[in-house]
């Protein structure tokens, strides 16, 4: 690395701890999951916080004794060591009582992830076909079909310019779904293994070159939700955003019917994918030369 | 006893000191040279290891990309976890098994001695062409440890180097694996019952036979994809009537247990220092024994919860998420075995104890997120994320790394005849307990908040806590070189020490003087 790189790096990491202090485009940071936007959601964050609340009792109680017997137990207090080092009946107390903690927690479980698998029923069916680097959307009895790419410009990721406040979590044509339906998601891929992923809607799934997976979600809420691919998928796979508007039914009906026009002639949003995948369409790639 | 009264006492050709030079190392069949060499390879991946997570920290340290290309950073998170599980911490557990096993059990070598040098010098080389592929064109490989198809398939001309890597490292690990059962179950004293075997040979013992079960199925993955690059076979390709998942299917029935590999001789570390700084016996020594063996059995039964999300149908979620659930039952008979060894005995703090204490903490919290992670509809969530990066780092860095570093403050003063400098170890282990905890902690809340892992740039909302992590990286990076440092002046020289080193330290390795001579046990001793 040159020393002017390393002068440039310092630069931009001064300006960097400037932008933090004053806020500027900053998101807020969170600490915890996002509660989401569908019944299954809030389900997997029930579960979430039900474990993870009974993780901080047991490890309140367990580090609770160890620390007591830290500080107690110490020569430097007179202590003098005991030798006892065997007891059936606590070996065999602290081998049932986790089991039994466990079943509680499998039973709530069980019943979440049956509902989840239950793709029954669906209003709408969208094909998801993961490309390095993007995402295709394929709204299967509509005759609709695009890409959806990464928007966030070159500048902003090379810190040429100030980023956006949804930096690297933005794209050209987010997909567009109604409220209150069930939807049912198809993932594949086609080229490599991707996962889309977007947490408000509670899971991922993979997409898997050759195989088809099944998913399902029906948003409650209006808004705009991100997420990102969640599967290593080569040298982009930080920049390939998934973006999901969900609208009430008649402006979903409204944009159907105005992409069913627009798809009368072909765009440049469904174009072939082998100029997809050439090089200088990488995001982080400037003609064709790597930063 | 000097060399010379040495000579003239026994004059047997077997009971000479160390050849001299280098022929005593590229030579050596004695495995307390061969555990050293094992130690010393180990810490220097550490090293190597620990600056490709450097390079990762310190491009995530705020958003942008503004140190490395996006495919050098994948190069990075792959070589660093290749590096750090085959070079680094398998090999300090090897080393280890090679000092202590022998000394424990009261024998005179390992088993098979020309094997265990030819299993350690294999090392080297396999390490030496897997970092050389960052210099081939097309660079290192950059689709992560795991080696998914068809994404590995694109790496460059490195590929089948990598390939040939891990198969040396695979032949390797089976060999010092093979060793280190015939030495357990052929070379015990006369009274030393396998229920009266130390916790760290238990644990070994049962760690080997993993090994031996799990290396050759790795070995049979990789091949697969060197034939369907190469020969036109169709294992993972769907459009050959392959499957890419099934990749995953294999890798991870070698893959947990791999986890556990690493893991169990670190149980046996602690259940050795323990007891010696509460000067008290182990309490349970054989449900301990019983935990350990479940916990193996268990390994192999849990392989597809790392694959959650591959699509696989309700019934094998809930198969795989019930049997994991499982491993968190043996896994606490071990932390609260360890607590009870504490409660009521009479303890001091020395380095190694500070270690194992922070291991049982932090290899807890590690053990709370793989709980968490279990829950299948959770993991849904948490699957691919940072979530997933803090638990196996906490479970790997303050677990396994930790038991290590403890190993290593716990017996050099047996090894090399001298006491450590306990100030400059405390030192130490204060900044990397605080290192690790900065470093790891933070990327919980990540994860949650939707980070995924593996990606060199990140959105706004990310950016508070990365630079939190990377700043806990070079605090936990840079207080290494105190270890390495406090390592070489042992060595060196320093205060003598005894022969028991420790007030409340008990096994057969204690009964020998401090550095052990050349030759141990050449008679067997009588365990009672």
């Amino acid at each position: 690395m040159s020393i002017s790189r390393i002068a440039q790096g310092s630069s931009a990491l001064t300006s960097a701890a400037l932008l933090l202090w004053s806020g500027g485009a900053h998101a807020e940071y969170a600490l915890n999951m996002p509660r989401g936007v569908t019944t299954i959601s809030h389900d997997v964050y029930d579960l979430h916080m039900q474990i993870f609340w009974i993780c901080v009792i047991i490890g309140m109680v367990v580090f609770g004794v160890m620390f007591w017997s830290i500080y107690h137990h110490r020569k430097s207090r007179g202590a003098v060591p005991a030798q006892f080092h065997e007891s059936t009946v606590i070996e065999v107390l602290w081998t049932l009582i986790p089991m039994l903690i466990l079943i509680a927690m499998a039973v709530p479980a069980t019943k979440t992830l049956i509902r989840m698998y239950d793709t029954r029923d669906a209003d709408l069916t969208i094909k998801v076909t993961g490309y390095q680097w993007r995402w295709q959307y394929d709204y299967l009895d509509e005759g609709v079909k695009f890409f959806s790419t990464l928007a966030t410009p070159q500048s902003q990721i090379r810190n040429a310019t100030a980023k956006g406040e949804h930096y690297l979590l933005e794209v050209d044509n987010p997909l567009v779904v109604p409220v209150g339906k069930k939807i049912r998601i198809l993932t594949t891929a086609a080229d490599v293994i991707h996962s889309w992923w977007v947490p408000e809607l509670g899971w991922k799934k993979d997409a898997v070159p050759g195989f088809i997976n099944e998913a399902w979600t029906e948003i409650q809420k209006p808004g705009v939700y991100r997420g990102q691919c969640a599967e290593l998928c080569g040298r982009d796979h930080g920049f390939m955003p998934i973006v999901v508007k969900a609208v009430p039914e008649a402006e979903f009906q409204q944009w159907l019917a105005q992409m069913k026009a627009q798809n009368a002639t072909p765009t440049a949003s469904d174009s072939n994918p082998r100029t997809m995948q050439s090089n200088t369409d990488s995001p982080t790639v400037v003609g064709g030369q790597t930063l | 006893m000097s060399a010379a009264s040495h000579a003239t006492d026994h004059d047997h050709d077997h009971d000479h000191g160390p050849a001299q030079g280098l022929s005593r190392w590229l030579l050596t069949t004695n495995h307390k040279d061969i555990g050293t060499l094992y130690l010393l390879f180990s810490l220097t991946m550490f090293f190597i290891g620990g600056s490709m997570a450097l390079v990762i920290r310190a491009e995530l340290f705020q958003p942008g990309l503004q140190i490395v290309d996006p495919y050098f950073f994948n190069q990075m998170t792959t070589l660093h976890a290749l590096v750090m599980i085959f070079g680094a911490v398998m090999p300090a557990f090897v080393g280890l098994a090679n000092w202590l096993i022998p000394m424990m059990i009261g024998a005179p070598d390992m088993a098979l001695p020309r094997m265990n040098n030819w299993s350690f010098w294999i090392m080297p080389f396999a390490f030496t062409l897997l970092l050389s592929t960052l210099f081939m064109p097309g660079g290192g490989p950059a689709g992560g440890w795991t080696l998914y198809p068809p994404l590995v398939l694109q790496t460059g001309q490195a590929f089948p180097f990598v390939i040939l890597a891990i198969h040396m490292m695979g032949v390797s690990s089976i060999m010092g694996a093979i060793n280190i059962i015939a030495t357990i179950l052929n070379l015990r004293a006369p009274g030393m019952t396998l229920m009266k075997m130390p916790l760290f040979v238990w644990t070994w013992l049962i760690t080997a036979f993993l090994l031996i079960a799990v290396m050759p199925v790795l070995a049979g993955a990789v091949t697969m994809l060197l034939t369907d690059k190469f020969f036109g076979t169709s294992f993972f390709n769907a459009a050959g009537g392959g499957d890419p998942v099934m990749f995953q299917h294999i890798f991870w029935f070698f893959g947990h247990p791999e986890v556990y590999i690493m893991i169990l001789p670190a149980f046996g570390i602690i259940s050795q220092i323990i007891p010696t700084f509460a000067r008290k016996p182990l309490f349970g020594y054989a449900s301990m024994v019983y935990a350990t063996a479940s916990i193996a059995f268990l390994s192999f039964l849990v392989w597809a919860h790392h694959m959650f999300t591959v699509g696989m149908p309700l019934r094998g979620e809930l198969f795989f998420m019930y049997a994991t659930m499982l491993i968190a039952v043996p896994t606490g008979v071990k932390v609260f075995n360890w607590i009870s060894t504490m409660w009521h005995g009479a303890m001091t703090f020395e380095t190694p104890m500070l270690f194992s204490i922070a291991f049982v903490v932090l290899f807890t919290i590690g053990g709370f997120s793989g709980l968490m992670l279990a829950i299948a509809p959770a993991d849904f969530q948490y699957h691919d994320t940072y979530f997933v990066v803090a638990h196996f780092h906490y479970v790997l860095v303050p677990g396994a790394v930790f038991s290590i570093i403890a190993a290593a403050y716990y017996w050099l003063p047996k090894w090399t005849g001298h006491m450590y400098d306990e100030k400059l170890g405390q030192l130490h282990f204060w900044l990397s307990v605080i290192g690790v905890n900065v470093l790891f902690f933070p990327q919980h809340f990540l994860g949650l908040a939707g980070m995924p892992r593996r990606i060199p740039d990140y959105a706004l909302q990310f950016a508070e806590f990365n630079m939190v992590s990377t700043i806990g990286a070079f605090l936990f990076g840079f207080s290494q070189l105190l270890f390495a440092y406090n390592v070489i002046q042992t060595i060196r020289g320093g205060a003598k020490a005894t022969d028991q080193v420790w007030e409340g330290a008990h096994g057969l390795e204690w009964t020998l003087s401090s550095p052990p001579p050349y030759h141990t046990f050449t008679t067997a001793p009588e365990v009672k």
